[in-house]
């Protein structure tokens, strides 16, 4: 399959708006702009393009409920805060490829009779941020973007706002707080953001690659695109892999991929001729899934059906050396660290978890801990006012699940044994 | 003996910079996160008259300003070494060696996590994954990315900061 989302990547001048005018880029713009904005809808309806932000919610539906409802002005919001752990696929979109990105904006801003957009850029990319303003200035000068697009008398105004460090503000009412200068504990839903969300108005909250995907749609039709990769959630995806292997990296590849292909075929096999141990698949919010597991479909349907999910689609690669018990506690520290403190099962869940295993690979875990380990991960289970802390208790039982003897081993040797 | 007060306001330019990031924006509370940034920026850290200046320039009550500051791990709310070392620890880069730099930051350094070297040149804070996984162990100086870290690649990068 040809890079759509990666195309022209590799050209050092790829974020500058000539080479991507050069490459065909903001003919789907002007495209999507000869058809009615309902139109533009139901190709993105009949693509069937899911959220690629961790969620895989059917954009085509969203859009649908922010449309249906009468309340002026929209808001679009690009979630940029790619805060999961391993994921870094949003980046080369958003320092390389920037104009694709605006370009599924403007043609978003138009199916949804959004006149405003803003991209919620996470604060550990100042480049991108950079790069990011300077791609919206050039296409502000040639009226891809402002007060009357390509002559047509729409409007579509863009900026960037920069997050500051808290990875709790990815999730889409939290991030909407974050925007309003709050801090970014997320809301009680409903309302839903599509009826009420920022400044109390119908707001959209997209992924970048989600985003970035929409061009494709106007350029090939939404049945076309629904003929890419896995039936039930079509389309190219992005992959971040990570870890072990020899060529970890950013790779563009039909929804459906086995992890399988991606490790052995794409990211070039385990590094140091090691073997292959455990691949935590969608972020280190997902369940880990052992060595013998991985000959599954990475898609949103497939992988539940495997014990985890595609989160990010942020494949971390882990090998015979590497300890479970370690990646477990560090995972802990990280959820601990980003509860946002709104609710109790998460944050002293977290803290709870975080503490047991820190004495477990401290050599000082005792008996009954892991049942401990279990009880506290299964009552915050479902009870956390976000998928935070839900995320949480699913990595330590997917964890004890898998690796359990790694973790008595601890226990009894009194040392981490790795 | 002299007496040195440490002027802390904002100036005309800064006022005016602050004033257009407003006008992105529906209502003024929403210019709080880049105000602050760009408080942080005068000033090189948040302090409480710092955000007095933006709560003012803002006109929003400072407990609000206060409040937001203190949720975002990005604003710093002591002074920091000239140079602020942020370095992923996360899953992807731990597995690839990165807490055997912070040992070595530690002992090279003398800078501890959340800690800065005595003679002022650089701050450690230990970061939650930077985006950078592909290319770990990572890290940012001040705004610059560096990755595939070692110790001896750590050593010829903080060269370049004095
Ligand atoms: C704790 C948490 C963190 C999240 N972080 C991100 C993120 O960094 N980027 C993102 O696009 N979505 C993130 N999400 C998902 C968003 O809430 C939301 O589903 C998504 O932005 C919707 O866009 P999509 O439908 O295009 O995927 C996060 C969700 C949770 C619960
Ligand atoms: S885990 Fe270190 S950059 Fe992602």
């Amino acid at each position: 399959m040809e890079n759509f989302l990666l195309k022209n990547i590799d050209n050092p001048n790829s974020a500058d708006i000539a080479e991507y005018e050069q490459a065909g880029g903001y003919k789907n713009l002007s495209k999507a702009l000869g058809i009615k904005p309902k139109d533009v809808l139901d190709e993105v309806k009949a693509s069937g393009l899911r959220g690629r932000g961790g969620a895989g919610f059917p954009t085509g539906m969203k859009w649908t409920f922010a449309t249906a409802d009468p309340k002026f002005p929209k808001y679009l919001m690009c979630n940029a805060d790619e805060g999961e752990p391993g994921t870094f696929k949003d980046r080369p979109i958003l320092e390389k490829n920037p104009h694709l990105l605006i370009e599924g904006m403007a043609i978003s801003g138009y199916a949804l009779g959004a006149e405003y957009g803003h991209i919620y850029l996470r604060g550990e990319y100042p480049e991108a941020g950079d790069i990011l303003n300077s791609a919206i200035n050039q296409a502000n000068e040639k009226n891809y973007l402002g007060e009357n697009i390509l002559g047509k008398g729409i409007k579509f105004k863009l900026s960037v706002h920069m997050g500051a460090g808290a990875y709790i503000c990815g999730e889409e009412t939290a991030l909407i707080e974050s925007i309003e200068g709050k801090k970014g504990q997320p809301r009680n839903k409903p309302p839903f953001p599509v009826n009420v969300g920022a400044w109390g108005m119908p707001t959209i909250v997209n992924n970048v690659e989600t985003l970035s995907n929409v061009p494709y749609i106007i350029e090939i039709g939404g049945e076309n695109y629904a003929k890419i990769g896995s039936s039930e959630c079509p389309g190219p995806k992005l992959f971040s892999v990570s870890g072990c292997v020899n060529k970890p990296g950013v790779y563009e590849l039909p929804m459906g991929t086995t992890l399988q292909d991606i490790i052995y075929n794409h990211a070039g096999g385990m590094r140091n001729g090691k073997k292959l141990k455990a691949v935590i698949p969608g972020g280190i919010s997902t369940p880990v899934l052992p060595a013998d597991a991985i000959d599954c479909a990475m898609d949103f349907v497939a992988m539940p059906k495997a014990g985890s999910m595609l989160g990010s689609g942020a494949v971390i690669v882990m090998d015979e050396d590497v300890c479970m018990v370690k990646v477990t506690y560090r995972a802990l520290k990280f959820f601990e660290h980003e509860s946002c403190g709104k609710c109790v099962p998460c944050r002293e869940g977290t803290d709870w978890l975080r503490k047991i295993l820190e004495r477990i690979e401290n050599g000082k875990g005792t008996q009954g801990d892991i049942e401990l380990l279990s009880d506290v991960a299964g009552i915050m289970s479902g009870k956390t006012f976000c998928p935070l802390g839900d995320g949480a208790a699913g990595v330590v039982m997917g964890m004890i699940k898998h690796f359990r003897s790694e973790f008595e081993e601890h226990i009894k040797e009194g040392k981490c044994t790795f | 003996m002299a007496v040195r007060f440490e002027l802390i306001m904002f100036n005309e330019t800064v006022i005016n910079e602050i004033n257009g990031i407003r006008k992105k924006y529906p209502d003024r509370r929403s210019a709080l996160l880049p105000s602050l940034y760009i408080a942080q920026r005068e000033f090189g850290w948040l302090s409480l008259k710092a955000m007095s200046c933006v709560a003012k320039a803002l006109n929003l009550p400072e407990a609000d300003v206060r409040g937001t500051a203190s949720f975002y791990s990005m604003f710093k709310h002591n002074p920091v070494g000239r140079n602020v070392i942020q370095l992923c620890t996360n899953v992807s880069c731990m597995i690839l060696g990165a807490e055997k730099l912070v040992d070595f930051l530690k002992s090279k350094y003398g800078v501890h996590p959340n800690g800065t070297s005595e003679d002022g040149r650089f701050s450690l804070v230990i970061m939650e994954c930077i985006g950078a996984c592909g290319t770990a162990p990572a890290m940012l100086v001040n705004t610059d990315f560096h990755d595939e870290l070692s110790e001896s690649r750590i050593e010829e990068i903080l060269e370049k900061y004095k």
